[in-house]
């Protein structure tokens, strides 16, 4: 079956929101490897960590899980029709990354208190430097974005 | 006081867990072969199956049944293999769909209206799977109940027989390819996915944190060392449920025209 698409415009919004999760997952995937695996400064478990956290935490874990993969298959359903705007979905990719990021520096070390950056006395300048590459990443998402959008119009 | 009734339990688990799926597997390729000379079967079914099938008897083959009887971190690894990758592979070759296209339609009817039994049904429901996988692992790992399947037979062979039959079961209840009557909506088989996720990383955080399970000879180190296998094994388990639920998913949206799929007004 074939269908006339007299007009087969790229979805921007859509190649957005395929991509966020694609940069929450990739970011969520570095922060395990580097900072729990590899330099060790994260703990897999905090004995300071309150019960009810530790719960949020496993569901968040969960959730990360869901929405890399929900991502990742509106990504390829998108490409496979021909509406996949790429640079909405850099865009996107790099909001995620940003996104996560701050949620991970001000909801899980802040407010959860699931552990912190790094086991020292001038954890400050951690938490400053972590949040202002969030920051980074989401100005430049939005950027990003705006710009595809002022290409397309 | 382990060592000297251990010949039996290993033997058991042998004959339940490494002849008989091979014997089943024996049938699978026999009816897959059968059905491919008239009409299609993927071969990746076929092979999912056979991984499947050779994960379990790997897991109660001698190297590994040894070392997870005396050493915790190995019990996790049978654990993983026996209860997620093991029916992982199962479920997604399918068997249920190739028995159904195997046997005359009247006899698959009346293995369908099997599954419409009340009971049946509540059992397969994707609630009951994750119940019967997952709080069966907490009521292992947090309670004496580990200690005690170490010390007794039937007890140790029963646990390794729920931990394959409730993996498969949950696996085929929120993601399988295999029909099943009155399944419910994707949202809710979502949902305990998402949940049973969830609580099997709670899980695994908790054995690491308090050194669970209590009562065995395990060091706090080599617990903590078998937790973590188990949240991190146990993700990649989920992990591949989940890329089966949604290929799934947009595999039948894949064939629905844009105009259907597109909800947006910008789409055309």
């Amino acid at each position: 079956m074939t269908h006339a698409k007299p007009c087969l415009k790229p979805d921007l919004k859509r190649s957005l929101r395929a991509a966020v999760p694609l940069g929450i997952g990739l970011m969520a995937a570095v922060d395990e490897i580097i900072f729990h695996q590899i330099l060790a400064w994260h703990h897999f478990f905090d004995w300071g960590t309150p019960a009810l956290s530790l719960f949020s935490d496993g569901l968040l874990h969960s959730g990360e899980l869901i929405f890399f993969m929900l991502g990742f298959f509106m990504f390829i359903d998108l490409r496979s029709r021909k509406r996949l705007d790429l640079t909405a979905a850099w865009a996107g990719f790099i909001l995620g990354l940003g996104a996560f990021q701050l949620f991970d520096g001000i909801v899980d070390h802040k407010l959860l208190r699931l552990h912190q950056i790094r086991y020292v006395d001038n954890l400050w300048l951690y938490d400053l430097v972590w949040n202002a590459f969030g920051l980074l990443f989401i100005a430049a998402g939005i950027f990003l974005y705006r710009h595809a959008r002022g290409r397309a119009s | 006081m382990i060592h000297h009734s251990w010949g039996h339990p290993s033997a058991a688990l042998w004959l339940l867990l490494g002849i008989l799926p091979f014997i089943l597997l024996c049938f699978y390729l026999l009816a897959a072969v059968r059905l491919r000379r008239t009409t299609r079967w993927s071969l990746w079914r076929l092979a999912s199956f056979t991984v499947g099938t050779l994960v379990l008897a790997a897991s109660v083959l001698p190297p590994l049944a040894d070392w997870a009887h005396h050493d915790l971190r190995g019990h996790m690894l049978q654990h993983l293999c026996l209860g997620m990758f093991g029916p992982l592979g199962l479920v997604f070759g399918a068997p249920g769909s190739l028995l159904l296209r195997s046997v005359s339609a009247q006899r698959a009817r009346g293995i369908m209206t099997i599954l419409r039994i009340r009971p049946v049904r509540l059992l397969i429901h994707p609630v009951t799977a994750a119940f019967l996988d997952i709080g069966g692992m907490y009521l292992l790992y947090l309670t004496p109940f580990y200690a005690l399947s170490m010390a007794n037979s039937l007890l140790f062979v029963l646990l390794h027989l729920h931990f394959v039959l409730s993996g498969y079961l949950f696996t085929w209840s929120v993601a399988g390819p295999d029909p099943a009557p009155h399944r419910p909506p994707r949202s809710v088989r979502l949902l305990v996915i998402f949940l049973a996720t969830a609580a099997h990383a709670i899980l695994g955080k908790l054995m690491y944190g308090y050194g669970y399970p209590h009562g065995t000879a395990a060091s706090l180190a080599e617990i903590q060392a078998a937790a973590q296998w188990m949240y991190y094994g146990g993700d990649i388990a989920e992990f591949c449920i989940i890329i089966g639920f949604f290929a799934a998913w947009f595999r039948q949206r894949s064939t629905l025209p844009d105009a259907l799929v597109d909800k947006s007004p910008q789409a055309r």
